[in-house]
């Protein structure tokens, strides 16, 4: 039941996604500016990591990317609250933790075939990194998604007004991008930043991801990048389905 | 064997400015086959009597049962017996009104070519047959409505409850509406419970009325009994019972309709 109910709530909203094709390549457009006009400038300069410069920006863009994306995924809800779709929905039978996890699933997909789409820009600018660690790379943006389109969901069905919506999600996400060490390694900053960063969730995972970038699979960071991401999957996932099992006031 | 029966129903909202009591204690019976008006004063606790007979609600007091499944421990029971249409609606306006239908009866557990096989039931019996392929978006009104509608009859529920159906319809339309509920009830036998604001649509419709008022149930009757027992004579309209039963008009002009 599950199973089916997960599959027909992910087609509907795929189906949706691939309705509006200018959505699904817009949202590739920042980090892609990012690549072009901010890549460069790192090319020359000592980050401290082995490989080139690309190999320590295309991860952080790539996670840039499932952050601002799959944070601001509620929007969606609450357009869908106030067009009355999410109540006939949750008056049938179907289940709860279909409800969510199809959408979500929906979330990850586009965001994933988006990262993919800036991975090629990536090697047309000059990255080159081992073929593993890009797909491992995509699995942890697969991930990241989940998990932040889950508590995007919860949120937005907790909030419900758009106005009030979008300042919580840049509050949140801002201060995260830049504690994460998305845009260049914490390890080139003072001490106490570095320290910091280390209580932002993120910066387990674009650790993990530079790593498998270089084709260091078998590191400290790739374990706990990884713990990280599936405790932090495990945790927003839950979340999210109480969220959409009692939501409705 | 009443179809649905109430006790007690309340609904307590916590907001950032203490609690407010949607709904302090509402009883009621509803038998089976029954058309029943819902009539009430903007924010006198209709829409939450509804969200909570449906599931969508938890109730915060009180207990009921829909079809025989109990509210609080059988949610799953009432789902697959009752039908709702928000006032709202419930449909994507990008979307097909054909896809739509079939999503729909996916979601009630219907095989995928059984589903096919019920839009088309369903586009008939409501008249959506042309319209099949259109965007939800693109239809008038009151193709929409029977959209709304068509969609919370894809299970053949014993209960439709109808959030202000015919808010916003043109008066042909509000018709055509009021002989589908009719329709309904004599050919499936399906129980009809309604919100509106329109007396003349209540008095029309409706077998039983039930006032509701600030939260609780103010009184209830066929709309003749009300009018003798509150209006003073079987002759009285229905707008003059209305006031002197809640003290103000069925509906301000300027109020915007709130759903909570």
């Amino acid at each position: 039941m599950l199973i089916q109910d997960t599959a027909l709530i992910y087609g509907r909203y795929l189906r949706q996604s691939l309705r509006s094709r200018f959505a699904l390549l817009f949202g590739v457009l920042m980090p892609l500016l990012y690549l072009l006009f901010f890549g460069p400038l790192l090319t020359d300069l000592p980050l401290g990591g082995k490989g080139s410069s690309w190999q320590v920006l295309v991860p952080g863009l790539l996670l840039q990317l499932g952050l601002f994306g799959a944070s601001f995924a509620g929007f969606a809800v609450i357009i869908e609250q106030s067009q009355g779709v999410v109540d006939r929905m949750r008056v049938t039978p179907v289940s709860r933790l279909a409800l969510l996890l199809g959408r979500v699933l929906r979330e990850a997909t586009v965001f994933v075939f988006q990262a993919v789409l800036l991975v090629l820009a990536a090697l047309a600018m000059g990255l080159r990194a081992p073929l593993p660690g890009v797909l491992i790379g995509f699995a942890f943006v697969g991930l990241l998604t989940v998990s932040l389109a889950s508590l995007s969901y919860a949120l937005a069905l907790k909030v419900r007004t758009p106005q009030e919506f979008g300042p919580a999600v840049n509050a949140l996400t801002m201060p995260m991008m830049l504690l994460s060490g998305l845009m260049l390694p914490m390890t080139l900053g003072p001490r106490w930043l570095d320290v910091l960063s280390h209580f932002v969730p993120f910066r387990y995972l674009v650790d993990a991801v530079r790593d498998a970038y270089v084709g260091a699979y078998a590191t400290e960071h790739m374990l706990y990048g990884t713990v990280v991401a599936v405790l932090f999957a495990v945790l927003a996932v839950t979340v999210g389905t109480r969220v959409y099992r009692t939501a409705g006031a | 064997m009443p179809v649905i029966s109430a006790a007690g129903l309340a609904r307590t909202f916590q907001t950032k400015r203490g609690p407010v009591e949607a709904v302090r204690s509402v009883d009621l019976t509803v038998r089976e086959g029954e058309i029943l008006g819902l009539l009430g004063p903007n924010g006198a606790g209709k829409t939450t009597t509804l969200r909570m007979l449906t599931t969508l609600l938890a109730p915060t007091g009180g207990a009921a049962t829909v079809a025989g499944h109990d509210l609080a421990t059988d949610p799953a029971g009432v789902r697959r017996v009752c039908g709702y249409v928000a006032q709202s609606g419930g449909v994507d306006p990008q979307i097909t009104v054909r896809e739509e239908l079939v999503t729909q009866g996916r979601l009630y557990r219907l095989p995928k070519a059984r589903a096919v096989e019920r839009a088309l039931e369903l586009a008939r019996d409501l008249g959506l047959t042309e319209l099949l392929d259109r965007r939800a978006g693109a239809l008038s009104g009151g193709q929409r409505r029977r959209l709304d509608i068509a969609m919370a009859l894809t299970h053949h529920p014993k209960v439709l409850f109808l959030d202000e159906p015919t808010t916003g319809l043109d008066p042909g339309s509000r018709a055509d509406l009021w002989d589908l509920v009719r329709r309904l009830r004599d050919e499936q036998g399906t129980t009809v419970v309604l919100t509106t604001h329109y007396l003349d649509e209540a008095d029309a419709l409706a077998d039983r009325l039930v006032i509701v008022d600030r939260g609780t149930v103010a009184a209830e009757g066929t709309p003749s009994a009300l009018k003798l027992r509150y209006g003073g004579s079987i002759d009285a309209t229905l707008q003059d019972t209305f006031i002197a039963l809640t003290g103000r008009g069925p509906a301000p002009a300027d109020a915007a309709p709130v759903a909570v």
